[in-house]
């Protein structure tokens, strides 16, 4: 249970940490509504195509905000080399892999809870639904496992704030285009059990990157 | 406690350290001195786990630091040149984290006792962005010791401190040496790295040169000494 | 020295032998296709680049897990070479496969009909990505540990769009799907030998591009040594 109360630790301190400025938090939230707003105007979001375009748009937005979000959270560890101080600690690699990865799932869902309401208000479509709700989390925790291995590599690079999105998004679009894909289909009213080899595809996903970053992480931070 | 053989470090094509031999028994208070550049902080680093040498041995506490690196860091402590404290965490925050990474028991009774030790008790709920360097030292080395290491090592701490804070840290590391901990210092103040410590030696690139007792020593003597060593590089 | 000077000399004859032949079969043995005429011969091209492509990427993982394991730096030597080659035959692909559907479907990038370009650009850009990569760490022995991670974790990521982008347009989809190959014998013939030429070129430029990185290797580091030489 050692390695668990460690990969709690991380994960207490980064909410601790967030929670006391809101920083991420906030830039995140203004980060997204301009989003919503700059698509607004950009494809003059008009009331018949608003539904084949939410899906995309609610997409693009969370992927933009957490890819701020794991910038953050790594930049986090890198002020006052604080990355060292885990390093010394005696703890498996992967409790640090773990814990910044649950930190940084819980931001990422965190905004987008908050930003479902308010898409639905703009787009005037009901996207609290169970089955929505399931796709995106499952599609964020797919985002997080490797976007916490990527950012740890773009963090040692030179332009790390535009690495990350480089090494990352191709990596992602499977899983873009299945949330996209799955939330789609349920705004147009079909069948969940004709989305469901989408739901599995993205459950796999998961799994098999959660396996690849954790594994390959110690290779990232071994010094 | 420490013991170094043959130690090489290279980055790349550039040879940091070369064939280091080092002996530290317990409780052994050691200072390198050396010049910028002739491989302290990498020393330091190696022996704190954070680094791999390129060759050669390292043991700490009898442990090979190859093969049994995670069980030597439970009974190491590192005072690095950046605090690795959280600045937006307090104090306190950040100590009760450290202890929970290093598995203390009773970690806010430690903790107490630590901030008592450091003399932190009035700032615990205070921001570590809001202390001065001073107090930020003090508090790195109170989380150094979270865990009662057996070793601690210290890389250049006197670096950017007032005379005020300089002697409240000197203070405070002649009270803890009094613990049996052995302590590993890096400095390049030669009258502060004769002040506490039992032996001191000369690291200058990449080798250590020259190493003598402190009973005996007086500052002429070594600055005597460095300057033989080190000197004919353009003077400071 | 003798005896790796004949490795090089064979797979040098026997690529240039291979690409000739592979030309003249391609334009004078192959039959001209019916509906699509002389245009159609890209198709060879296009699938024997985007083959290579994929291989390339393929042996980039196999190296950088031996780098990882062994921390022998040859291995990172020939996945970068293997990244270098294969970004041109990829690069090669995509213009191939865009010249390839204007011809089939009157438009330079087809999302829909053509899902495999589309696959074919995401290949592309992992390898942008991995280049850059390198470019942006200082340090050798980083720059090889994080593109060997980034190599496999790009290389997982591909049947994942693989799969995806397939079934992007469809609502029923199937994993494997029956590739109709109506190819009359002739041209069967000609596709295989394109791909086998192809694949012995990879392995010729990979040759040579990784003994080019060792000696850029050597001459860096007699350099460092003259320059530490003289300073201290």
């Amino acid at each position: 249970m050692s390695f668990l109360n460690k990969v709690l630790a991380i994960v207490w301190k980064d909410v601790v940490a967030e929670l006391r400025t809101r920083e991420m938090f906030s830039s995140m939230l203004v980060f997204s509504l301009l989003v919503i707003v700059i698509f607004n105007f950009s494809f003059e979001l008009r009331v018949e195509n608003i539904a084949q375009v939410a899906p995309g748009v609610l997409w693009v937005t969370f992927v933009f905000a957490g890819t701020l979000e794991l910038n953050r959270s790594l930049a986090l560890e890198m002020e006052n080399d604080c990355l060292d101080g885990l390093f010394l600690a005696p703890m498996d690699r992967s409790a640090i892999y773990f814990g910044k990865m649950l930190g940084n799932l819980i931001f990422i869902s965190a905004i987008e809870a908050l930003m479902l309401p308010i898409f639905s208000v703009v787009f005037d479509l009901n996207l609290i639904l169970p089955s929505l709700l399931l796709t995106i989390f499952l599609g964020t925790i797919g985002f997080a496992a490797v976007g916490t291995l990527l950012s740890a590599i773009a963090v040692n690079t030179r332009a790390r704030e535009v690495m990350l999105p480089v090494l990352l998004f191709p990596i992602l679009l499977p899983v873009v285009i299945s949330v996209t894909k799955v939330t789609g289909g349920i705004l147009d009213g079909v069948p969940l059990g004709d989305l469901a080899h989408w739901l599995r595809f993205l459950v796999a996903f998961d799994i098999i990157f959660l396996v690849v970053s954790f594994m390959t992480f110690d290779f990232v931070v071994q010094g | 406690m420490i013991q170094v053989q043959g130690l090489v470090k290279s980055f790349g094509h550039t040879y940091v350290l070369r064939d280091v031999d080092l002996e530290v028994t317990q409780g052994q208070f050691l200072t390198i001195v050396g010049p910028n550049g002739a491989g302290k902080t990498t020393l330091l680093r190696i022996l704190a786990t954070l680094l791999r040498p390129t060759s050669g041995l390292v043991r700490i506490a009898g442990l090979d630091m190859a093969s049994r690196s995670a069980e030597i860091r439970r009974r190491i402590g590192f005072v690095s040149h950046q605090s690795l404290t959280y600045a937006k965490l307090t104090v306190e925050e950040n100590l009760v984290f450290y202890g929970r990474i290093y598995d203390v028991p009773a970690v806010k009774e430690r903790v107490d006792t630590l901030l008592n030790l450091v003399g932190l008790e009035a700032r615990r709920r205070d921001a570590t962005r809001t202390l001065s360097r001073g107090m930020q030292q003090r508090l790195s080395i109170a989380r150094a010791m979270i865990h009662q290491p057996s070793l601690l090592l210290l890389d250049e701490p006197y670096t950017g401190l007032d005379q005020q804070a300089a002697e409240m840290l000197r203070h405070l590391l002649q009270a803890i040496t009094t613990e049996s901990c052995t302590v590993v210092m890096t400095t390049h103040n030669l009258q502060r790295a004769l002040e506490l410590c039992h032996t001191v030696a000369i690291l200058t690139r990449g080798r250590i040169v020259h190493e003598a007792e402190n009973t005996s020593l007086t500052l002429d003597d070594f600055r005597q000494a460095y300057w033989h060593y080190v000197g004919n590089r353009s003077p400071r | 020295m003798s005896r790796s000077f004949r490795i090089e000399d064979l797979l040098n004859w026997l690529s240039a032998l291979s690409i000739m032949v592979a030309l003249y079969l391609v334009f004078v043995y192959a039959p001209t296709e019916a509906t699509m005429g002389d245009v159609q011969r890209i198709f060879y091209f296009h699938v024997s680049s985007a083959w290579v492509g994929f291989f390339a990427f393929f042996v980039t993982l196999v190296a950088g897990i031996a780098y990882l394991r062994g921390g022998n730096r040859d291995w990172d030597l020939v996945a970068l070479s293997s990244v270098e080659v294969g970004i041109t035959f990829t690069a090669m692909a995509v213009i191939t496969g865009s010249i390839w559907a204007k011809a089939t479907w009157n438009a330079w990038w087809p999302w829909q009909q053509e899902p495999r370009l589309v696959l074919v650009t995401m290949l592309l850009l992992l390898y942008l990505a991995y280049l850059m990569l390198r470019a942006f760490i200082d340090g050798e022995e980083q720059k090889a540990r994080f593109a060997a991670v980034y190599g496999i974790v790009a290389f997982v990521s591909v049947p994942f769009t693989f799969m995806s982008v397939r079934w992007w347009q469809r609502l029923h989809p199937v994993v494997f799907e029956r590739e109709g190959i109506h190819l009359a014998p002739a041209m069967l013939a000609t596709f295989l030998f394109c791909l086998l030429a192809f694949t012995i070129l990879y392995f010729t430029l990979l040759l040579h591009r990784s003994r080019l990185g060792k000696l850029e290797d050597q001459a860096a580091g007699l350099k460092e040594r003259l320059q530490t030489g003289e300073g201290g």
